[in-house]
């Protein structure tokens, strides 16, 4: 019974890192109905940049990296919105797919040319063996419980600001009418490439902690894309807390599909995700009008 | 000095030509109804003013000053307000969070809340529902009050009465009647030619993206208006 329990704990808190990846694609899909392919990318570069400024400033964890790394993501993501996708946005879905497409092999190339393909890790120090103990011999991780809970703070921070802002109305205006929203007075390139930057914001914080959780190489990211998206979809586009019930649901499919197997994990999580896609089609928490 | 002047207007979409030389103007008060049939370039004239129709040649002023090359955000922000046409309402956003969109861009000029529900007092009631749960009628108020809480000087309304009872569209212009005594400039397309005319200081006809006959709407006569509406010579 408590080996079942313990499967389901650790698949939530396997889930957690999940919705993190996903919640900048979640928030870019809600917002301008943008698949950004190069999403996982992104997230093993944010990686790297956090290495390479530990090892610059000599920080003592990868966590003080985040104060450089989360402004320098959010300005990439609202350049690279502004001045290479947005003029590619038009009726044409495919090209801004294609785009991004490009960008991921640029990101993958290039820190293949810069780091090697050599794996790396952050050292997240005594944070990563401190754990807690549950009755019945379960124990939960100190760092998985933090990544738990940064992995709630976003998505809650992000659904607030969805929806208890005027950044927040202004972007869901947009996301249901750009013409309209622009009569209205909304900037809408430079909403958009807000919405992108703060999409990067998101993926500096996943970058730092999936690079402690585990090592990285720079080939990662397709993999993370699969996994953010695949949440997304879960838990109904556009919706943030969708999002985050997503994540917990496809790393808990993973954790049990493990607990049979470990050549059953990935296989699971695709699996269960194939049947809610059949079930509900529209994800479990889609947007309210449509 | 008009508060808007548009003249020698071209407007294309794409390699198609939708408005030939149009010269209009609305001075400071004044209602201009905008008549013509389907197709006859009424909605790209006022896209054109608006900023959302971009490829277009010539000069639109308002208040004196060019606006023809600004973005549609610049050209709310001066203080004309748009009612599409549809009402082009956001679906997943409540009554009063699209009330508040209208006055995203003028927020130091725009009304209070409390204004808007003043004249439609129905709106306060549904303030938290989805637009969508309204009737038709009420979206419309709630997209004539979108445009009216960023405090326009210039009002433009795009086809109004489509799609709606005509008890529901004679509130409607009751209301407008009220914002109208206000002093507010307006610019109305209207299909209904007598409900235009009735309401209008002046009218222009288009006619296959031309202006066919203009006047203050006291002298046009009905034969004047079928004539430039169906395109027939005067007198043939």
């Amino acid at each position: 019974m408590s080996i079942w329990i313990d499967s389901i704990l650790q698949g939530i808190l396997l889930g957690a890192i999940y919705a993190l990846f996903a919640a900048g694609l979640s928030l870019v899909f809600g917002v301008m109905r943008l698949v950004n392919v190069a999403h996982g990318d992104f997230i093993v570069l944010a990686a790297f940049l956090a290495l390479w400024l530990q090892k610059l400033f000599g920080f003592s964890t990868p966590f003080w990296t985040l104060l450089l790394l989360v402004p320098l993501m959010f300005v990439l993501g609202y350049v690279l919105q502004r001045a290479v996708i947005n003029p590619a946005l038009t009726e044409n879905v495919l090209r801004p797919l294609l785009i991004t497409f490009g960008l991921s092999i640029i990101v993958q190339n290039g820190l293949l040319q810069i780091f090697s393909a050599d794996a790396q890790k952050l050292q997240g120090g005594s944070l990563e063996v401190v754990s807690f103990a549950l009755p019945g011999g379960l124990a939960l991780g100190a760092f998985p419980l933090l990544m738990l809970a940064i992995s709630v703070a976003i998505l809650g921070g992000l659904q607030s600001l969805m929806f208890h802002t005027r950044l927040g109305r202004a972007l869901r205006a947009t996301s249901d009418d750009i013409k309209t929203a622009s009569l209205m007075g909304v900037r809408t390139p430079h909403l958009f490439s807000i919405a992108s930057g703060l999409a990067l914001a998101t993926v500096a914080v996943a970058g730092v902690f999936s690079g402690i959780r585990a090592s990285f190489i720079p080939t990662n990211g397709p993999d993370w894309l699969i996994f953010a998206f695949e949440a997304v979809i879960i838990g109904g586009l556009g919706s943030l807390w969708g999002t985050l019930a997503g994540g917990i649901i496809l790393g808990v499919a993973q954790s049990i599909g493990a607990h049979f197997s470990p050549g059953w994990q990935l296989l699971t999580g695709h699996l269960v995700f194939l049947a809610l896609l059949m079930l509900r089609p529209r994800g479990l928490f889609p947007r309210r009008t449509e | 000095m008009s508060l808007l002047e548009v003249s020698h207007l071209n407007a294309f979409y794409g390699d198609m030509q939708a408005l030939f030389d149009i010269d209009i103007a609305a001075s400071h008060g004044e209602v201009i109804a905008l008549i013509g049939a389907n197709g006859a370039g009424k909605s790209t004239l006022i896209g054109s003013i608006a900023g959302t129709v971009g490829s277009k040649t010539g000069i639109i002023t308002f208040d004196g000053e060019p606006i023809a090359r600004l973005r549609p955000w610049d050209v709310v922000a001066r203080g004309i307000a748009v009612v599409p046409e549809g009402r082009r309402l956001f679906p997943s956003l409540t009554v009063e969070e699209n009330l508040l969109m209208g006055a995203y861009a003028r927020h130091k000029e725009a009304l209070p809340l409390k204004e808007i529900y003043a004249i439609f007092p129905q709106l306060e009631r549904k303030r938290k529902n989805l637009s969508t749960a309204l009737s038709g009628g009420e979206q419309h108020m709630v997209a004539i009050g979108r445009a009216l809480i960023s405090n326009p000087r210039l009002l433009m309304c795009d086809e109004l009465s489509l799609g709606l009872a005509p008890v529901i569209v004679q509130d409607i212009y009751t209301i407008l009647q009220r914002i109208r005594s206000l002093g507010l400039t307006m610019l109305i397309v209207e299909q209904n030619v007598s409900r235009a005319l009735a309401f209008a200081d002046r009218a222009y006809c288009l006619q296959e993206g031309r202006i066919s006959l203009e006047g203050r709407t006291s002298e046009i006569t009905h034969e004047q208006v079928s004539n430039a509406y169906f395109g027939l010579k005067a007198g043939a």
